[in-house]
């Protein structure tokens, strides 16, 4: 148990931060903060994922010196959906951001607890 | 190759191409082009299901010229060409049964903005419905999650925006679980398409070696799309979103984006891990707990509200309970049952919606119960619409919810070790829905001097009350001829496999 976490550290390390990008997401009350746990908690998958397709000692699957062995690349389908997830990653940000930007704008506070005081205030 | 075949394919791209056009549109073009849209849709699904039924079995349409292990596919099925029609056909009407609150709580210009969510979260549901592939599912989830956030946050105020955010924590942290689940499945198994994984999940298990792996991935995927679809404990963004945004997204929300989730946990459960594997596991146990505790909590809380949309709101929180309860009892009866009563919720839920809206707008646009009462003698299609809801809600025979109710019970009956608590808690949960929707179809029909309100009657708004009558067509045939229902969705369960 120990010896394999140790030789598979990339993955062990992708999981710790999964899990703090997880927990800063759910548990912090500022705004901010929770878009960079958002944020810690992709990339953590994304190094999961790249960890996972490389194979040591071995290149991107760009045949460049006429090798077309499959045991001298390594495996691209995992770097395809890190790309993908980058993308899906980005847009949900900039969503999160820009209702953040409104919510500031009308309370002044990025507290989503304080707001949620002050809507109770407002009785809309 | 017969042309039936691309109508799947076809009808996601449409949903695609139309939200696009539509950002260019005015706001009255983007309501006709969207219309239009669901209107081919429904009629391209209904050709799929009669197509499958024929044909009585699925067929898979490649996309690209890829072949199986490296391609993208697309599987329908009975199953999955029934929900598609479902969506389609309710989607259209709640839009058009919410439409002139649109016009009235949307900015101008913006309204054709509205429409292009709608758009894109058709095409999200449409693609979770039929894709075949594990990734392209998650893609889809992240999309349908972006519009419906869209959807919540179209009225402008801090409420909205609260639930807004609200949402996408919820839903992000449970498109994280998902993404980590299937990435961690793609490691073990190699393949991304659902019907290889299935294949690769039954060696692991047979070979024992990766078996723990296994069963942390599958917990994943099941925890991230319980939090997606608010099973009970994850329900606390529910009553903001459902209670404050416009109706029409209300009822898309509550009846279509929760339903997709769920039938891509039971896409997962089927066609990727396997009944028997995923049925071995203990998640079952624990979802059937949590749609237990669903089942009595979300109804003790609309017991106490106040306010007649949260009320609907927290009543589906219960409804989901009951959907994952049947998931729980591990059965091809129980998950019948559900997906039976995803349907009949669906159906239910977006007419108790906009029937409420009717009553709330004869009553000074008030949402509390003391401004309602008598609301029923102002506006009499609504609140009659209202009392059917109620009464399918809380399972009067004639109406959907009847039928879902026989079938758990009969679930549960086969079911010895989840019979008794199962029985009890559907016991109990009926009368809680009963003294919620009773007392609400009581106050709005409690006789009160009416010369203050205004009455609103079938000339004032037609296109309401058309959709009204529809929504109560739809929950009578559902309640009445729901054999040949239940006989497609075995038939799509048994082609699932």
């Amino acid at each position: 148990m120990g010896l394999n976490l140790f030789a598979n550290y990339g993955e062990a390390v992708a999981m710790i931060l999964f899990g703090i990008g997880f927990g800063n997401l759910l548990l912090q009350p500022n705004l901010i903060k929770k878009i960079i746990g958002l944020n810690i908690m992709d990339t953590a998958i994304y190094l999961f994922l790249a960890e996972k397709g490389y194979i040591a000692g071995r290149v991107a699957p760009i045949v460049t010196d006429g090798v077309q062995s499959v045991e001298a690349y390594i495996n691209p389908i995992p770097s395809g959906l890190v790309l993908t997830g980058i993308v899906v990653s980005v847009s949900v940000t900039a969503l999160m951001l820009s209702l953040t930007i409104r919510l500031f704008q009308n309370y002044h506070t990025l507290d989503l607890d304080e707001i949620s005081k002050q809507l109770k205030k407002e009785e809309l | 190759m017969d042309f039936v075949r691309n109508f799947p394919c076809i009808s996601i791209m449409l949903c695609l191409f139309a939200g696009i056009i539509s950002s260019g549109l005015r706001d009255k073009a983007a309501m006709w082009v969207n219309a239009a849209l669901l209107t081919i849709n429904t009629v391209l699904s209904a050709y799929t299901l009669i197509y499958t039924l024929t044909l009585g079995d699925s067929f898979v349409y490649v996309m690209g010229k890829f072949p199986a292990p490296w391609g993208n596919e697309i599987r329908a099925g009975v199953l999955e060409a029934l929900m598609a029609l479902f969506f389609c056909i309710i989607m259209l009407l709640s839009l058009f049964g919410g439409r002139h609150k649109l016009i009235e709580t949307i900015e101008e210009d913006k309204l054709h903005l509205y429409y292009v969510l709608t758009d894109l979260l058709l095409s999200s549901l449409l693609a979770l419905v039929y894709t075949n592939d594990m990734f392209t599912a998650y893609v889809f989830v992240e999309i349908n999650t972006i519009s419906a956030c869209g959807l919540i946050m179209i009225r402008q105020n801090g409420r909205t925006i609260e639930a807004a955010v609200r949402y996408m924590i919820m839903s992000l942290l449970g498109s994280g679980l998902l993404l980590l689940g299937l990435c961690m499945l793609y490691d073990l198994t190699g393949h991304l398409l659902m019907s290889n994984i299935k294949e690769s999940v039954a060696l692991i298990v047979a070979d024992g070696d990766y078996v723990i792996p296994l069963i942390v991935s599958i917990v994943l995927m099941s925890v991230g799309l319980c939090i997606k679809s608010a099973l009970f404990p994850f329900h606390a963004w529910l009553p903001d979103a459902y209670g404050y945004s416009t109706i029409s997204s209300a009822a898309i929300l509550s009846s279509l984006v929760s339903k997709g989730y769920i039938f891509l946990l039971i896409k997962i459960i089927y066609r990727v891990i396997g009944f028997d594997v995923y049925g071995d596991t203990r998640i079952i146990d624990m979802l059937f707990l949590f749609g237990l505790m669903g089942m009595i909590f979300g109804s003790t809380s609309a017991i106490k509200e106040n306010d007649i949309r949260r009320m609907i709101a927290f009543s589906s929180v219960a409804q989901i309970g009951y959907i994952y309860m049947g998931f729980g009892m591990g059965t091809q009866a129980g998950m019948t049952a559900s997906i039976f009563h995803i349907l009949s919720h669906a159906a239910t839920k977006s007419l108790l919606f906009i029937a409420a809206v009717g009553l709330m707008d004869v009553s000074g646009g008030s949402r509390t119960f003391i401004e309602l009462t008598g609301s029923g003698y102002r506006n009499k299609w609504a609140g009659v619409t209202f009392t059917v809801g109620s009464l399918a809600m809380v399972g009067v025979p004639l109406f959907s919810g009847f039928i879902s109710k026989l079938l758990f019970s009969q679930a549960a009956v086969q079911n010895h070790a989840k019979m008794l608590p199962a029985l009890i808690v559907l016991g109990i949960s009926t009368i809680l829905n009963a003294i919620y929707f009773m007392k609400t179809v009581i106050r709005i029909y409690t006789p009160i001097d009416n010369s203050v309100y205004t009455v609103t009657t079938f000339k004032d708004m037609p296109v309401y009350a058309i959709v009204l009558l529809a929504f109560i067509i739809l929950n009578v045939i559902l309640g009445i001829s729901s054999q040949p229902v239940v006989d497609m969705i075995q038939q799509g369960l048994a082609t699932f496999a």
